[in-house]
């Protein structure tokens, strides 16, 4: 038997992963819109979402890239403030409502999320530049500065631009709040696809080597300094739409939410899910987001346990509870297919495209 | 797919005795080096290194440990930049070329201190060394466009062959680092080609290597030169293989080069014997 | 006039401050390349160890101060045991996570056991203001400024001039190696992380002299900056951590004097990225090669 054949072909695989992923959002909006889930627990359905969305994004630069950036609140804020201030400029725009009907909002909040990513997009290449060219080190210390100045900038910008934009510390309020159940799933879909197709391709791969060896990706010809950039600007890309969905979903911006310790927090579900494990990641972050909500003993002691998760992971389990094992339903159905036809043949992880 | 700089040589078992015979060894220049030194704050470390190596040929750069041997190799694919001379390759001057754009020029390498990207699969390897053969966008990849799927199919297809070299197409799915040290050295060497090298270094290719072991490293360097018409260089402590395969031989004591010629030629030099044996005593 | 040499004294005062951390930075990162983000945090420690003694213990102010460096000092060799040994072979990834991971854990049990409000600390250091030139000048400004630049003239002796310093630098050039001399190596690095944290220590009590008060974030940001002192200063070098610090501290002073205070953060990152990318070394640093 030869090893490592796919049973079910390529194009087939993705088909089966989109039935049913279209079959789970339909199920979960319908149960959502018929109200058998509260409006609070959809609410939380959908900070899961976005801490989904931050988790995998960042995964992409700490656990594939091997970088440590500590300002993914940061990026986080730029996408949500932009696309928050697009929103409501366009809720602000009377006569579309007429044009467009009521939930005229909807065919803006895309382009505003998208707004939000290049936004966040942008500032990752400019402060990626002079610092990936650097020690790891500096990245982390650079980015966490980042992060402050956003904060810092937030608060007070009103004061310098002489109007009204970020409302400072009071909070930018009344935004539209157009994040549903359905929005931030497509998003987190999206996500976790663009991610998974770029990583199994010649610049996923790019960018694994330079985790692995930086000298020796240099002298297979890989521009390491681009693929840097890239890895990073994707991953500050996405934690910025995620912002977009986190504004749509509370209907109020506050600096303080996007501070040191909401980086640390989504660092926290990257580490304890495995770095380098979009499952991982995925998974860490669901139950870290629902389980203050559910659990309020937990919330208080929150940030102490974060703090232990990450010491005793890395001490103890530094590859994180799923290490870098990637789920693949259809690496699953092919060993069922062939444990049904009785072939008793060793499989291996592996191949182009799993 | 029309970024190849050049076609790949497509791969055709060639048995081991098939050795290109001695008047067919392409002897016009692909790398010409000219009073390459650098200094490492006030240390000098190489310093007026010239050398040429003919397009088919298999050179050697023997010399005790310490020697700058391995400084050479570095200066040569840039990860020092040289603080005096030139290095044409093909006739172009690569000053000012980073260790990327000599990559793509023609120039690759192996380490002494083995370094692959140990956590990836075998095939992931070499496929990163054919990074640059591969020429679709990242939209393709992520559209997973068609150009991604024929890129990525043909990649692997000649990784594959690549790795049948060596043998190791049975460990293609293995963790590059759970493989034998050996096998890690041969792999290095299969990624080496996947850039599409017109110059090969190897940066002491036998060393932990058993004599049988060494024995097939040789057969299958000469084999590589071949099959793939390109020039090696390559760095060894063992002399039976330097003397065995290289044509032409360079010896570097102190960081300058004290003996060049054939095989014959360096067995016989005195100074070549005073560098690894000492000078003999006065009266002795 | 005046108000200029006051805006400097205040200045050099709080680059004091950052050097002392600074140099505990700079020493641990030089010995095991790890950039100890838990650093700035013992400083936190320190100042609640000082108003522990002080108030609730109600002992005398020089009890509190031995005592204070003295729980820092323990602190910092601890951290290392329990966190940082372990992981001496694994990814500095991994390591960096950690000593984030202990910065945290520290801030939030301080949170947990002090409450999240801060705590008045009661003078440590009091006396009367000097007089030069008939320029009066703080007696803390001045004991802060005289305390670190003696602190580093000692640890320069330190690591130039005894046995100790000489391991030290020798672990620092190649832990191998130094382990093949003879040299101990656990020792030697518990031994710099001793002598960071004590520096930490008396940064803790001059900065609780400067601002009475003891908060459990008091060490992030400070610690921050003394990280960017560091850095602009030459990471590894003794004197460039003494150098970057007065450098923050009246970069600090100058934003504040023209009335925009509130941008004081952002002026220490953004002098942060102009030196990494104009002179990643910094000052006086010297370049690492990686061995190839």
């Amino acid at each position: 038997m030869k090893r490592n054949q796919m049973l079910i072909p390529m194009p087939l695989r993705y088909l089966i992963n989109a039935v049913l992923f279209a079959a789970f959002l339909w199920i979960m909006n319908s149960l959502i819109t018929g109200g058998a889930i509260s409006r609070y627990h959809s609410g939380i359905i959908s900070s899961i979402g976005i801490s989904i969305i931050l988790a995998v994004s960042l995964n992409m630069a700490t656990g594939y890239l091997g970088q440590l950036p500590l300002g993914h609140a940061g990026f986080m804020a730029l996408g949500a403030y932009t696309s928050a201030l697009i929103m409501k400029s366009a809720a602000a725009a009377k006569g579309l409502e007429s044009a467009l009907g009521a939930s005229y909002a909807a065919y803006f909040f895309p382009a505003a999320l998208v707004a939000g990513g290049l936004a966040a997009a942008l500032f990752a290449l400019l402060i990626g530049m002079p610092a990936l060219r650097l020690r790891g080190d500096y990245l982390a210390i650079l980015t966490l500065g980042f992060g402050e100045i956003i904060r810092v900038v937030l608060l007070n910008i009103d004061n310098v631009l002489g109007f009204k934009l970020t409302n400072g510390a009071a909070g930018l309020q009344k935004i539209p709040t157009t994040t549903t159940f359905l929005f931030t799933f497509i998003f987190v879909g999206i996500t976790c696809f663009v991610i998974h197709t770029m990583m199994k391709s010649r610049h996923g791969r790019a960018i694994l080597s330079i985790r692995e060896n930086e000298i020796a990706a240099e002298s297979c010809g890989i521009s390491t300094t681009y693929y840097k950039t890239l890895g990073f600007v994707v991953s500050a890309f996405f934690a910025g739409i995620a912002g977009g969905l986190y504004a749509g979903n509370v209907g109020i911006l506050n600096p303080s939410s996007f501070g040191f310790m909401k980086s640390i927090e989504i660092l926290v579900m990257v580490v304890l899910g495995g770095m380098g494990s979009m499952l991982g990641s995925v998974l860490s972050a669901s139950v870290l987001t629902a389980l203050p909500e559910l659990l309020r003993s937990f919330a208080e002691n929150r940030m102490v346990v974060y703090s232990l998760v990450l010491v005793i992971v890395m001490i103890f389990k530094p590859t994180g509870l799923m290490g870098t094992y990637d789920f693949s339903l259809n690496g699953l159905l092919d060993k069922l297919i062939l444990k049904l036809k009785g072939g008793n043949a060793r499989f291996q992880k592996g191949g182009p495209d799993e | 797919m029309s970024q190849f700089q050049r076609t790949p040589v497509k791969l055709v078992p060639v048995p081991s005795t098939n050795i290109i015979p001695e008047r067919d060894i392409d002897k016009t220049p692909i790398l010409e080096v000219s009073h390459l030194g650098i200094d490492f704050g006030g240390l000098t470390a190489v310093d007026d290194f010239n050398m040429a190596i003919g397009r088919t040929e298999i050179a050697g750069l023997i010399g005790p440990n310490g020697a700058g041997k391995t400084t050479v190799f570095n200066l040569l694919t840039k990860v020092y930049q040289p603080t005096r001379g030139t290095i044409m390759l093909d006739g172009r001057d690569t000053a000012g070329m980073s260790t990327i754009q000599v990559n793509k020029l023609g120039i690759a390498r192996t380490f002494q201190n083995i370094r692959l990207f140990k956590n990836l699969p075998v095939l992931d390897n070499v496929l990163i060394g054919l990074h640059n053969e591969m020429g679709y966008h990242s939209p393709a990849a992520v559209l997973r466009l068609p150009a991604y799927w024929r890129a990525e199919r043909i990649a692997k297809e000649r990784a594959l062959e690549l790795l049948s070299i060596f043998d190791m197409r049975d460990t293609a799915y293995a963790r590059a680092g759970s493989l034998p040290y050996g096998a890690q050295r041969r792999l290095e060497i299969v990624r080496a080609l996947g850039t599409n090298p017109a110059l090969l270094l190897l940066d002491e290719p036998a060393a932990g290597m058993n004599p049988s072991e060494t024995t097939e490293l040789m057969e299958n360097i000469q084999k590589i030169r071949d099959t793939f018409k390109i020039a090696i260089m390559l760095i060894e402590h063992d002399m039976s293989l330097v003397m065995g395969i290289c044509e032409g031989i360079c010896v570097l004591n102190y960081g300058r080069i004290i003996a060049k010629g054939s095989p014959e030629d360096i067995q016989s030099n005195p100074q070549v014997i005073e560098a690894y044996l000492g000078k003999r005593k006065e009266g002795a | 006039m005046s108000l200029v040499i006051s805006q400097l004294i205040n200045g050099l005062q709080s680059g004091s401050i950052y050097a002392l951390v600074a140099l505990g930075y700079s020493m641990v990162y030089g010995i095991i390349m790890l950039l100890n983000f838990a650093h700035g945090d013992i400083i936190m420690v320190g100042a609640y160890a000082a108003w522990f003694v002080m108030v609730r213990l109600s002992l005398n102010p020089v009890l509190a101060i031995i005592l204070a460096i003295l729980a820092c000092t323990v602190l910092g060799v601890v951290i290392e045991k329990v966190a940082y040994t372990p992981l001496r072979s694994s990814p500095r990834l991994s390591l960096l996570i950690t000593a984030i991971g202990i910065s945290f854990l520290l801030e939030n049990l301080a949170q947990r056991v002090f409450g999240a409000g801060a705590q008045k600390v009661p003078a440590l250091i009091s006396g009367p203001a000097i007089e030069i030139g008939g320029q009066r000048f703080s007696f803390i400004a001045m004991v802060t400024i005289v305390v670190s630049v003696v602190s580093m003239a000692l640890l320069t002796f330190l690591v130039r001039k005894t046995k100790m310093g000489k391991a030290m630098r020798a672990v620092s050039e190649d832990m191998g190696t130094a382990q093949l001399m003879g040299i101990n190596v656990n020792l030697t690095i518990s031994f710099t992380f001793a002598v960071g944290s004590a520096l930490a220590g008396i940064g803790s009590i001059l900065y609780s002299c400067a601002y009475p008060q003891a908060s459990p974030t008091m060490g992030a940001m400070l610690g921050l900056k003394a990280f960017v002192a560091a850095v602009l200063g030459g990471i590894g070098s003794i004197p460039g951590a003494m150098l970057g610090g007065f450098c923050i501290g009246l970069a600090e002073a100058i934003v504040s004097a023209v009335g925009l205070s509130v941008w004081k953060d952002g002026v220490v990152f953004a002098i942060l990225i102009v030196v990494l990318v104009v002179k990643p070394t910094g000052i006086l640093g010297r370049a690492i090669r990686e061995k190839v």
